[in-house]
């Protein structure tokens, strides 16, 4: 499985409060490696809740999330979100096209499945 | 013996207007930063004499309106990178900061640009009061001349809403707590009542004096005679300052003209009167002209009104407003970047490039109509130089604009470069009078400092703050004033040929008139009810202010 | 040079177990900037933060004093004169040194890291620039047509907000200044109200919207212009409108009618523009709608600024260099260009060869060839928490919270200035002391005596 998603990192309330709580307590960390999924895209590509999976960037910049089923109708199908923070961040280019700002939403990513949840490897 | 703190100026050319003294060859001691009687003992020796033989020597100058500081300003340096990279730049050196210029100069350009010039004392025209402190922070980095501003009230909703219930006591215990809140030294009305149309519908202004101004119905007319009144009552060194309804319009000079009937004896200022003293009608180019005989003539025959021109450069600038419609106009005139802001229960803002262009008909004859009045107000005592910096041109444009004033064979050289039928609209060409240094010392320092309240300024007698500018004679008084000898600011050396010596910070001046306190309570219950912030974080406390230099009420 | 400001509310010592209540303290959290939050502290912590948002508590709740030395150098706890030491040795020695972040931390210390900046001939740049630089930019291209936030509350009866998401990054953003206030000339608050939401996915916010208006990712540009077009009466081709964006024709048009029909206007727009594809073309598109919007009615727009002080940044180093972001000083004097000496850029370009952060965590927030070259610098980090950030750098100071330990002056997100009332002291020195304390190293070191 190698699928083209979009990416929209941005503000979250636990990633807002995490940083508060501080940026290596659990509240943040969670916050900031979940990866939310639109539902149809979850049963498309037969992926679960908790599902570890691998996003590519454009040059290739790697991180692993863990996933998680986006509310309701909070996300089309073919958006991925997480809260804006270290793992979205990484993704991002070291071009900012000459306006001092990578893009940093709007990314075009791939997605692959690492691991299933609960399959110890 | 020598004391350590004497400084001697000795034997200049003393210009001292406010004294009586013109152009005798004399001695000043200074001693912390004022004037001071020489000695009696004469065994006492200056630390520093300053050989000014030969020199002219004046007290400091007074910018009595300019835009240096607060939100606008800062958004319009924010705006405009593009007139800064080239030109001249202002490096960093062991004593002072660098900083950038262009129309609108950054902090430090600006404090070492007005002093580098001989000016030790000048006046923000317009700072909304949700915007004083930061004005307040601005002006602690702000060096090398002392600084105070004028406090919006034109379109503040209390004062419309006092004038419309009719409650004169309540207006007058708002206008002095506002100006103890923000630490501001006048009121400045700014197109009354025009501002507060604009934030509530399109296109918005007042036409007029008598024009209702929507949900509060009271008038122009209403707000100017009501403020003026309360301002006269409080005692304020400088009661009110008029930027008049209609601003830039043609046949706008009735309005003017109204204005000042409306002030009805009290004291009042009516600023950059250039910018209000057209004729002709309808925004039609071909009928513009100028009406400053009219004007002049009403100002010459009523000693309460006091002028400054607002003249106009040609060259590039940014114009600056609390007059939110009017940016709106120039700001479909010419089409550029526009900036509008809606401050809360007070004021408007609007900023745009601008460029005066010398074969431009309407402005050659702004141009003209800003020297007309510096000639045709016959007491020099009631008319101030100055550009509305960077409104009509950069406040740098003064030793240009004393050249013109000095030297009448100049002036019409440059008249001669414009539309030649600028000549019909007005009578610039016509007039022979030049100016004398004294009057150029008083419309440029002595003037102001009057006009202000300011007993310590504008002048060098003892007592007065040793701010002191040393000139050297030059027949070009443009070469002369633009390159000042030496500048004493409080007493200290800050300038030598154009070169920061000292950096120092300077003084806010501000008045703190007394007010009903029973009636605060009436406005808190106003200013909680519709205020974005709260009631005790609006008020400026001391702490803001580097130095505080409190003016006395009447 | 002295500030005075940051002295004035320095808070009284706790008397321990005694209750203590702050009235009217500011949040310092987001941009909104509240300033009407009630404390009661107790033993040098909060325990209670009446009127906070669920953000502002957890800011107030969580920055208690933090039990970690307040200068740690190469990773070793040091004393404060030793950091302050070695911070201007490093500032002094290098080439390229930049200054970064800025939004946290109060005016009074901006103003001193702006002046070391100067000194040392360095650039400075904040965290503005990786989040509304580009509407920066924008206006220096087509201006802005803005307002106070209390003239939305008073008059802003069509409220709207483009790829801004205020209920997870502003919570009392509705409540206090743009959907439920009774203004002035709103008496039935709400009521009189109509909010639109235009946005790539159906945030929290949504809910509070009368008009959601799903568009595809990566087409606000197309969006914006299809309103620009549309505010203009020109002809458009209602199928490429709704391939470009994804959304109905009838669908902006209406919008279009609801924007010129309604009296006081208002866009916040969010990093939804400014980060995705076309930035500052975004931002500049929104402007520009919003200009052309005054032909018909009043409009305004306004950014929804994140950090609590990114906006006083942004003024401060204005006054003081003429720019707002992004300032070098290589040649002794301010030069401004965003995607050169932007701290993305100068870190990813590998041209800084020594640094400053200030209150912001580049270590976790840049790019990874960014964060690569921070790593491999010598730089100063001040920071209230330890971050990625503060662990990486060479010298480390933990420093006291503003707003929380501090006095000082932060801008709200529409420019008002507003003071800070601390509640409780910290044994950590404030950003501006450190700052104070490594200006007067430099300038010793450059033979600075200004």
């Amino acid at each position: 499985m190698l699928e083209k998603f979009i990416l929209i990192p941005g503000r979250t309330t636990d990633q807002g409060c995490g940083v508060s709580e501080g940026k290596f307590g659990d509240r943040y960390q969670n916050a900031v490696r979940a990866l939310q999924v639109a539902p149809g895209d979850m049963s498309k590509l037969g992926l679960s809740e908790g599902d570890r999976v691998r996003l590519t960037g454009e040059e290739g910049q790697t991180v692993e999330v863990c996933i998680t089923t986006a509310k309701k109708d909070e996300l089309p199908e073919g958006l991925l979100f997480i809260a804006y923070g270290d793992i979205s961040s990484r993704l991002m280019t070291g071009d900012t096209h000459g306006s001092g700002m990578p893009t940093s939403k709007g990314m075009e990513v791939t997605m692959e499945l690492v691991q299933k949840v609960g399959v110890i490897q | 013996m020598t004391s350590p703190d004497y400084i001697k100026i000795s034997q200049g050319i003393v210009h001292d207007p406010l004294n009586g003294i013109d152009g005798q060859v004399k001695d000043l001691w200074i001693l912390d930063g004022k004037i001071v009687a020489a000695p009696t003992e004469p065994s006492v020796r200056p630390a520093r004499t300053i050989d000014a033989g030969g020199l002219i020597v004046m007290p400091g100058g007074i910018d009595m309106h300019c835009h240096i500081a607060g939100p606008k300003v800062n958004v319009a340096r924010k705006m405009r990178p593009e007139e800064k990279r080239r030109g001249e730049q202002m490096p960093r050196t062991n004593i002072a900061h660098s900083g950038s210029l262009g129309s609108v100069p950054s902090t430090f350009a600006t404090g070492y640009k007005y002093a580098a010039l001989g000016y030790t004392t000048a006046f923000d025209a317009a700072i909304p009061p949700l915007g004083a402190r930061h004005a307040h922070e601005e002006f602690e980095d702000t060096p090398c001349i002392d600084k105070g501003f004028y406090v919006l009230m034109g379109n503040n909703h209390y004062v419309m809403q006092c004038l419309m219930k009719n409650e004169p006591q309540k207006l007058k215990a708002f206008v002095g707590w506002l100006l103890n809140s923000t630490k501001g030294f006048a009121p400045k009305l700014v197109n009354p009542g025009g501002v507060e149309v604009w934030k509530s519908k399109q296109a918005g202004n007042v036409s007029g004096l008598d024009s209702l101004v929507d949900h509060f119905n009271v008038t122009p007319r209403q707000i100017i005679s009501g403020v003026a009144q309360a301002a006269a009552e409080l005692g304020l060194p400088h009661p009110v300052h008029i930027h008049c309804n209609n601003l830039g319009m043609p046949g706008n000079w009735e309005t003017t003209l109204e204005t000042m009937r409306t002030l009805e004896g009290h004291r009042g200022h009516i600023t950059h009167i250039q910018f209000h003293s057209y004729g002709g009608g309808d925004g039609d180019e071909n009928t513009f002209n100028s009406k400053v005989i009219p004007l002049a003539e009403y100002v010459n025959s009523h000693p309460n009104i006091t002028i400054d021109v607002g003249q106009v450069l040609f060259g590039e600038t940014t114009s600056m407003t609390g007059d939110g419609p009017l940016g709106y106009f120039l700001s479909k005139v010419y089409g550029g970047k526009w900036f509008s802001s809606d401050t809360e229960m007070e004021s408007g803002c609007g900023i745009t490039p601008i460029k005066y262009r010398n074969k431009s008909l309407v402005h050659s004859l702004q141009w003209a109509i800003g020297l007309e009045w510096y000639l045709l107000v016959n007491d020099p005592w009631r008319v101030v130089m100055s550009t509305d910096h960077p409104n009509g041109g950069s406040f740098l444009a003064y030793p240009q604009i004393i050249r013109f004033l000095m030297d009448r064979t100049y002036r019409r050289d440059i008249l001669k470069t414009c539309p030649p039928e600028i000549r019909h609209r007005s009578t610039l060409w016509e007039i022979e009078r030049e100016y004398t240094l004294n009057e150029i010392a008083i419309i440029t320092r002595a003037g102001p400092a009057k006009i202000l309240g300011l007993k310590n300024k504008g002048h060098l007698g003892l007592g007065a703050d040793a701010d002191i500018t040393i000139y050297t004679p030059h027949d070009n008084k443009e070469i002369m004033f633009e390159m000042p000898r030496l500048v004493i600011k409080s007493g200290r050396v800050i300038v030598e040929n154009s070169e920061i010596r000292e950096s120092l910070i300077g003084k806010t001046l501000h008045v703190q008139p007394n007010y009903d306190h029973e009636l605060e309570s009436d406005i808190q219950e106003w200013f909680e009810k519709y205020y974005s912030i709260r009631w005790s974080n609006y008020p400026v406390d001391l702490s803001y202010l580097y130095e505080s230099s409190v003016i006395p009420t009447l | 040079m002295t500030i005075a400001a940051t002295q004035v509310y320095a808070p009284k010592p706790s008397i321990p177990g005694e209750l203590k209540v702050i009235q009217d303290a500011t949040c310092t959290f987001c941009g909104c900037v509240c300033d009407d939050i009630e404390l009661t502290v107790k033993d040098d912590h909060i325990i209670e933060a009446k009127r906070a948002c669920v953000l502002g508590k957890a800011w107030f709740l969580n920055h208690s004093v933090e039990d970690r030395p307040s200068c740690t150098v190469d990773g070793q706890p040091a004393t404060l004169d030793e950091g302050y030491d070695r911070a201007a040795q490093i500032l002094t020695r290098g080439k390229y040194p930049i200054v970064y972040g800025l939004s946290d931390s109060p005016c009074e210390a901006q103003r001193v890291a702006v002046s070391i900046v100067d000194w040392i001939k360095g650039t400075i740049d904040t965290t503005t620039s990786v989040c509304h630089g580009p509407s920066g930019m924008a206006f220096q291209g087509v201006g802005e047509v803005t307002c106070s936030l209390g003239e939305v509350a008073n008059r802003g009866d069509m409220i709207m907000f483009w790829g801004s998401n205020p209920a997870e990054s502003h919570p009392r953003h509705f409540t206090k200044y743009s959907l439920m206030p009774k203004g002035m000339f709103l008496p039935n608050g709400r009521k009189d109200r109509t909010c639109v939401i235009v946005d790539v996915r159906r945030t929290k916010s949504a809910k509070a919207a009368d008009i959601f208006i799903q568009i595809k990712p990566k087409k606000d540009f197309e969006a914006l212009w299809t309103l620009r077009a549309l505010a203009k009466g020109i002809d458009l081709d209602p199928d490429l409108v709704q391939r470009e964006t994804g959304v109905e024709f009838s669908v902006w048009s209406d919008l279009m009618e609801r924007m010129k029909a309604c009296k006081f206007g208002v866009i916040f727009f969010g990093m939804g523009l400014t980060m995705t594809r076309g930035k500052h073309a975004n931002s500049e598109a929104l402007l520009a709608l919003t200009r052309d919007m005054n032909a018909h009615t009043r409009f305004v727009a306004k950014p929804n600024r994140g950090h609590g002080n990114v906006t006083g940044a942004d003024n401060v180093v204005s006054w003081r260099t003429g720019y707002p972001f992004g300032v070098n000083h290589s040649r002794g004097y301010p030069r401004f260009n965003p995607g050169e000496y932007t701290t993305s850029d100068t870190l990813a370009n590998r041209e800084a060869d020594c640094g400053m952060t200030i209150a912001c965590d580049p270590m976790a927030n840049f790019s990874q060839p960014a964060r690569e070259h921070l790593a491999s610098i010598p730089f100063i980090a001040l920071d209230t928490k330890e971050t990625p950030t503060t662990r990486a750098a060479t010298v480390a100071f933990t420093v006291a919270t503003y707003g929380i330990n501090t006095g000082g002056t932060v801008y709200r997100m529409d420019d008002v200035p507003i003071p800070l009332r601390p509640a409780f002291p910290s044994p950590h020195p404030s950003d501006y002391d450190v700052l104070s304390a490594i200006e007067v190293r430099v300038k010793k070191i450059l033979g600075v005596t200004g």
